[in-house]
């Protein structure tokens, strides 16, 4: 919003030349540079919902997902929410959210709509993706689109890769700013504070750029009924890998998927003493 | 076969994380080099040097690496990444910020998180938080790793005598600029690395009461302490103590879960400890589950006695 809009009352009146002077001040100092206005696109992957327990198929093919919750992924649904954010400051012009795979993900879109994406794209396919091949995809979309700055996920929490977003500022050459836990737009850059070791570090990458969002960034707002039913009504594109030129052939084949070695159950100790009877002379670890 | 391993360093030694990442190369098979991109690390790099089952260190030494920007770091391992079938990085913050990008670079596939080398293309992964293992196969001509250091043992810091090539810095694509570090600096040791973990939960209530409480079983213990997402996003300690699917992987000799109920997610990250002790106050907490001690008890009155009588 303009800085001075808190004169326009005043503007109707004739005091209106008292205040030019004072609003175009305002204006200099406050309303973002140019440029600093960004579109913005979200990658949204649909997941199994993170209260699932999955279960390894008994021919150890994969997991077993048919008939199980679906969600948005708890990262994505922080990229979006960030994204919703930077517009509501004022940083932000259009949210696009994107998603590859099953027509499915068509709900997966709608929920980000519900959030405040102002539109969605689907990339349609069956096929299986991997995160080499979703960044591919993601840049033919960057590509038409034109976003100054894509919010990802830091993690898929099915495959657990934490790749897709390093890959898609890879094959853009933007700068990449991971694990975000605070997120500032100025002067042509976003200052991103992001987790590491040992503490915060904070980067200043150059625009178009991206991010990756990590727990602490935002609590996402629940989806009100309203902009769920409005959320309906937004455009929703749908492409196909094909249409973008992209070729998704896996590269990694998964030979079989197993079930961890189960921990053996343990015992219930009576007190304080019979834990460190058992910690020094049965288990030795003390 | 060679394999380039991508050092974690702090320009003057290197990080725990870089040995285990060598002995998942040593692992594979045929030469390990490894690569310390820094500025003024050569003191990093002689370190590496006599790591045992290293057989050369090539050091990049730039401004361009003084803040180990990955975009950078990226720039320089793609210089230099013909002639390797392997490319490792440890699976720490920084190696999932490089590792990635390297491999989209080389149009490789990457693989994450790796926890055991079945042979020269063929893995085995955690999915799904660790519910699942899955074995995968490359059929890329490098490979583009990441490692998860407890899953390997550390490579024995002596022993090696491996010559150190020194290399020109390149990778300034000034697309990102380092502007300042918050690290807290603590006298334990490092929570991956440490050989006993105590690790407290939402069940301590605040920051106070989580240092109160837990600090004097962790010093008898000599322990490094961790926490559950909850206490962290609770503001009790920083987000570097998170323990789980998508905080820090942790695999010491003891656990000790105080106060924590056991979610999946914080279960993926401490579930192949050695032994678990887990203190809770509600008998059918999910921690019990893979705890090898439980004690059902009000933490506040159960640690203070349990670090009295250590
Ligand atoms: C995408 C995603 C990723 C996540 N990643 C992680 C992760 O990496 N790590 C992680 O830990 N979590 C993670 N979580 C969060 C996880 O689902 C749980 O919410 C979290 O682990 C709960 O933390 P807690 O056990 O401390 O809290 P709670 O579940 O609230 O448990 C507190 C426990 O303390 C006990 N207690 C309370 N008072 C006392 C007392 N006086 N004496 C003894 N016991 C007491 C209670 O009985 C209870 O069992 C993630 C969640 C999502 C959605
Ligand atoms: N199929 C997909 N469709 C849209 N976004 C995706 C897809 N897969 C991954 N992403 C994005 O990349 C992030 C990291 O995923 P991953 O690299 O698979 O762990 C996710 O949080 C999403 O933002």
């Amino acid at each position: 919003m303009h800085a001075n809009s808190q004169y326009r009352g005043l503007r109707s009146r004739k005091l209106r030349a008292e205040f030019s002077i004072v609003d175009s001040v305002l204006a200099l100092r406050k309303l973002p540079a140019f440029g600093d206005i960004v579109k913005v696109l979200v990658p949204v992957k649909r997941v199994v919902d993170y209260n699932v327990k999955v279960r390894v198929k008994a021919d150890n093919s994969g997991v077993d997902i048919a008939n199980v919750k679906m969600s948005m992924n708890p990262f994505c649904e922080i990229a979006v929410e960030e994204a919703v954010r930077l517009k509501e400051k004022g940083s932000a012009t259009e949210i696009v959210a994107v998603s590859a795979g099953v027509t499915q993900c068509q709900e997966t879109l709608r929920n980000a709509m519900a959030i405040g994406a102002d539109r969605g794209i689907l990339i349609e396919t069956d096929a299986e993706l991997q995160p080499l091949a979703v960044a591919k995809l993601l840049k033919a979309i960057v590509d038409k689109e034109q976003p100054q700055l894509v919010i990802l996920g830091k993690q898929a929490i099915d495959d657990d890769s934490n790749q897709t977003g390093q890959m898609l500022a890879a094959l853009l050459n933007w700068g990449q700013a991971t694990f975000a836990s605070k997120v500032e737009i100025e002067g042509g850059a976003a200052k991103v504070t992001c987790e590491v070791d040992g503490g915060l570090e904070t980067v200043s990458i150059k625009l178009p750029a991206i991010i990756t969002t990590d727990l602490r960034l935002n609590e996402p707002r629940y989806a009100t009924l309203p902009n769920i039913m409005k959320a309906k009504k937004k455009q929703l594109d749908i492409v196909k890998p094909a249409d973008l030129g992209v070729d998704v052939t896996p590269r990694l084949a998964t030979l079989k998927v197993e079930e961890p070695p189960k921990r053996k159950g343990g015992v219930k100790v009576a007190d304080v003493a019979a834990l460190i009877d058992k910690l020094k002379n049965e288990a030795k670890v003390i | 076969m060679a394999n380039l391993v991508i050092a974690e360093h702090d320009h003057g030694s290197l990080k725990a994380a870089t040995l285990n990442v060598i002995s998942a190369a040593v692992e594979i098979g045929g030469d390990v080099h490894v690569l310390i991109a820094g500025h003024n690390a050569k003191a990093a790099a002689d370190a590496a040097a006599q790591v045992a089952g290293v057989s050369k260190v090539l050091l990049a030494d730039g401004a361009a690496h003084a803040h180990r920007l990955p975009e950078n770091a990226a720039a320089q391992i793609v210089a230099i990444a013909s002639g390797y079938s392997h490319i490792l990085a440890p699976a720490t913050p920084y190696g999932k910020a490089v590792a990635p990008r390297v491999a989209a670079l080389l149009d490789k596939a990457q693989i994450s998180d790796i926890i055991k080398v079945v042979d020269a293309d063929t893995f085995v992964r955690p999915i799904y938080a660790g519910n699942a293992y899955a074995t995968v196969k490359s059929s890329d001509s490098v490979k583009v790793i990441t490692v998860r250091g407890t899953a390997f043992g550390a490579a024995a810091k002596t022993g090696g005598f491996s010559s150190v090539e020194t290399l020109a810095a390149v990778g300034d694509t000034a697309l990102s600029s380092f502007v300042s570090a918050e690290i807290v600096k603590s006298e334990r040791p490092e929570l991956t690395a440490a050989k006993i973990v105590v690790s407290g939960g939402r069940g301590l209530g605040s920051g106070d009461k989580y240092r109160e409480v837990l600090t004097p079983l962790a010093d008898k213990l000599g322990a490094a302490m961790g926490a559950s997402r909850a206490a962290v996003d609770a503001g009790y300690v920083p987000n570097d103590y998170q323990v789980g699917q998508t905080g820090k992987i942790v695999a010491p000799d003891l656990y000790v879960a105080i106060g924590v109920s056991g979610a999946i997610q914080h279960l993926a990250g401490m579930k192949d400890s050695k032994v678990i002790v887990a203190i809770n106050k509600d008998p059918d907490a999910p921690i019990f589950s893979v705890a090898d001690y439980g004690l059902v008890a009000d933490l506040f009155e159960a640690v203070p006695e349990l670090a009295a009588k250590l």
